[in-house]
């Protein structure tokens, strides 16, 4: 049995007109008599019969417009029957089945059908589509159709691989997505120039490029800045290292077990925006932006809250020794809820941070200055102040609710018993 | 760990449950005196007399119907069947009383006992003597099924068997009496429910028991110098019987052959297939195939026999069939 189609007489073709029929219904037929004429667009052609048989199965009507491969009328040789159904749903799908009509004439415009042309898919041919139910499952979750696949498994069967490979075809196909805002000019590298001398990145600037790319190109951030008072945190520090020679507490764990503090009762600034929703992890995870030979580390102090300022101490001069060392885990590294970046040894005043994801706020943290301050009274006294700077992701936090966790962090630095 | 053959660490439980319950007695045809068709009660006779180890008549609905009444007045009956398929003369005994009466007692009368024996085919014991009756007896709600592939498991099982307060059956295969295998030392129970991935492998997942873990895991040898990673589940008990390991398997293959012995119609086989799709459809890549015995009457001709049982080649193929 042989199936004739409305065949694509050029790459742009998608329907075609069956102008008439040249034999009709039961008529035999001889191997290349033409049997019925055809419009396309741009041209009148003769399909002709690509075997002897008889003309069966005659499901489109004359002046009718059809998909290209849709099933119009079968051969059928002696000894065969029309499929049960001939609505136009059973053309086969073997390789006897694909078009191999030529065109009578040939007019100049239209390209013949090759012997290449691919044999219609399934749903061409307006037939389930079979696919496995995972094979489903993955198209749908990409938002694929289906009949654009053709599938290789059992019966013609879509499955998974043949989802996947069309993923990776369409990703290797597509081009790049448009930036949202087109750059002004777009920045082709710049030659290198001679003179110029180019050094290989090592794997953590590589990484850290790309995150910090991504970071402040996909996260709306605004910045807040406030001046902390750090007289009464200092001496507290000094005390302690007094008391205790064998653990110092640096200016940074105080920091971090402020942040701990103030996190712990602004817990929106610990949450994190996750397709649409606002996530709040299982706890108070504070990164602390490390600077290493080879480049800039986070490491992770986990689960902060509640967490004495000599734990914390203590937590955090190992985790930095083992940054130092490239020793830390990638569990260290990962899950960070908040992070601290401090230039303030460096003598910087104050700087703005790029937030480092998970975490929807980093704090950049100055350094402590000896700065004339005048009081209410009129009276000018020098005092240490800090300025703190911190970057928000403006999905999850609002000016307002920044600046309230800042106004408890300032608190709970200028009064470090709240620490306690 | 130490080495025993399956039927030996079968022989290790019941001493030792025999050991620690004083209430419990073993019964069954020419289990004392001649200890055992396929020896697995050989020396208990000797050791514990005619009290703890009865030789019954050749009676199955007597002697299973006595083994009720006694465990529903507070005895610890275990019960050998010479055969499984012997036990289809007391199956009145078994799904009308065993199975039903702490349900028609409202909670108050529960029939502790095991029926434990051979069932399978691979031992030309022909038509009547070859069944697998794992899914007529997992069809009756009201007992356990108990199918250990390994002396590990049958010894740690059978004992969780004996200390359960419900009708356990407990299948044994004629084919696996003399598998070797490691055996823990010392007291261990096996709980039920609880299926053991056998092998790890991402490709196929086989969802098996008793002696078709053994088939599974030589197809699976095989397969994998084919570059081809099979994951055998081992379900342990089908009654009750840990879904949620099959499941998980399922999901991360993509792909299951349900493999037993008994008759592929209306087997367990086809349970492990509805179960899978109901659960995991989403995650099926393949159509979940059955490896199974031929529907027929098992031949007594050993050749036909091997045609009608399953082999490590129709493993082989079935799973080259799913990865199509």
């Amino acid at each position: 049995m042989h199936t004739i189609i409305m065949p694509k007489m050029g790459d742009a073709m998608e329907e075609g007109t069956l102008v008439r029929w040249l034999k009709q219904e039961g008529d035999t037929v001889a191997e290349g008599e033409p049997i019925a004429e055809i419009a396309t667009d741009k041209a009148t052609v003769e399909i002709e019969a690509p075997v002897s048989g008889v003309l069966r199965g005659i499901s489109v009507a004359e002046g009718a417009v059809v998909p290209v491969n849709t099933p119009l009328a079968y051969i059928l040789q002696a000894g065969e029957s029309l499929p049960s159904q001939t609505d136009g749903k059973a053309g086969a799908p073997t390789s006897t089945a694909t078009p191999v009509l030529a065109p009578a004439e040939m007019p100049t415009p239209v390209a013949a059908p090759s012997a290449t042309t691919p044999a219609p898919t399934p749903a061409e041919r307006g037939e389930r589509i079979l696919a496995s139910p995972l094979a489903r499952k993955i198209a749908s979750e990409h938002g694929i159709d289906l009949a654009q696949i053709q599938g290789t498994g059992p019966k013609g069967r879509i499955v998974e691989r043949d989802v996947l490979a069309f993923i990776e075809a369409r990703k290797a196909a597509a081009p790049a997505p448009a930036p949202a805002v087109a750059p002004v000019a777009a920045p082709a590298p710049a030659p290198i120039a001679a003179g110029e001398r180019v050094e290989s990145l090592n794997r953590l600037r590589q990484i850290t490029a790309q995150r910090t790319t991504e970071a402040y190109q996909t996260i709306p951030h605004f910045y807040l800045t406030i001046e902390i008072d750090m007289e009464n945190a200092l001496a507290l520090r000094q005390q302690l290292n007094q008391i205790n020679e064998s653990l110092r507490v640096s200016v940074n764990d105080l920091i971090v077990k402020a942040c701990a503090v103030a996190l712990e009762q602004h817990p929106v600034v610990n949450a994190r925006y996750q397709d649409g929703q606002l996530v709040h992890p299982d706890g108070i995870h504070i990164g602390i932006a490390v600077a290493v030979e080879q480049g800039l580390l986070v490491a992770v102090l986990k689960h902060c809250e509640g967490k004495s300022l000599r734990r914390i101490a203590q937590e955090s001069q190992t985790l930095i020794q083992k940054a130092r060392d490239g020793k830390l885990l990638p569990d260290e590294m990962t899950g960070n809820t908040f992070t601290v970046s401090n230039l303030g040894m460096f003598g910087i005043e104050q700087f703005t941070a790029i937030i480092n994801p998970p975490a929807s706020a980093i704090l950049a943290v100055g350094a402590t200055r000896r700065v004339p301050i005048v009081n209410d009274d009129g009276s000018i006294v020098p005092r240490q102040r800090m300025k703190v700077t911190m970057s928000c992701d403006h999905r999850v936090i609002d000016g307002a609710v920044g600046a309230q966790f800042l106004q408890t962090l300032k608190q709970v630095l200028e009064s470090p018993m709240l620490m306690v | 760990m130490a080495t025993r053959l399956y039927r030996e660490a079968i022989r290790e439980a019941l001493i030792e449950e025999l050991d620690r319950n004083p209430r419990m007695f073993l019964m069954g045809e020419d289990i004392g005196r001649y200890q055992g068709t396929f020896r697995v009660t050989e020396g208990l006779f000797q050791k514990y007399g005619p009290k703890r180890v009865w030789d019954t008549p050749i009676s199955e609905p007597g002697f299973i119907a006595i083994a009720i009444g006694a465990a529903i007045e507070g005895l610890k009956p275990v019960v050998e069947v010479m055969t499984w398929s012997f036990a289809l003369l007391a199956f009145d005994q078994i799904v009308n009383h065993a199975a039903k009466i702490l349900y028609k007692s409202g909670g108050a009368c529960a029939v502790p006992i095991v029926v434990r024996g051979p069932a399978g085919p691979g031992r030309q014991l022909a038509a009547q003597h070859s069944h697998s009756l794992e899914a007529w007896l997992a069809h009756a709600p009201g007992l356990k099924v108990v199918l250990p592939s390994t002396p590990a498991d049958a010894k740690g099982l059978l004992k969780t068997a004996i200390r359960d307060h419900n009708p356990v059956m407990f299948i044994e295969h004629p084919r696996l009496y003399l598998t070797k295998g490691e055996v823990p030392e010392g007291e261990y129970t096996i709980p039920f429910g609880v299926a053991e991935i056998k092998r790890r492998g991402r490709d196929v997942t086989i969802v098996t028991y008793s002696r078709g873990v053994v088939l599974a895991l030589h197809a699976a040898e095989q397969l994998a110098e084919q570059g081809i990673e099979v994951e055998v589940v081992d379900l342990r008990t089908l009654v009750p019987c840990d879904w949620e390991t099959v499941f998980e398997s399922v999901r991360r293959t993509h792909r299951a052959i349900a493999l037993h012995d008994d008759w592929r119609f209306v087997g367990f086989g086809a349970e492990i297939a509805a179960q899978i799709q109901e659960h995991a459809f989403d995650y099926l890549d393949a159509p979940v195939l059955r490896v199974a015995g031929a529907d027929v009457p098992m031949p007594y001709n050993k050749h036909l026999e091997a045609l009608a049982v399953p082999n490590e080649q129709h493993v082989i193929e079935a799973v080259k069939q799913v990865l199509a």
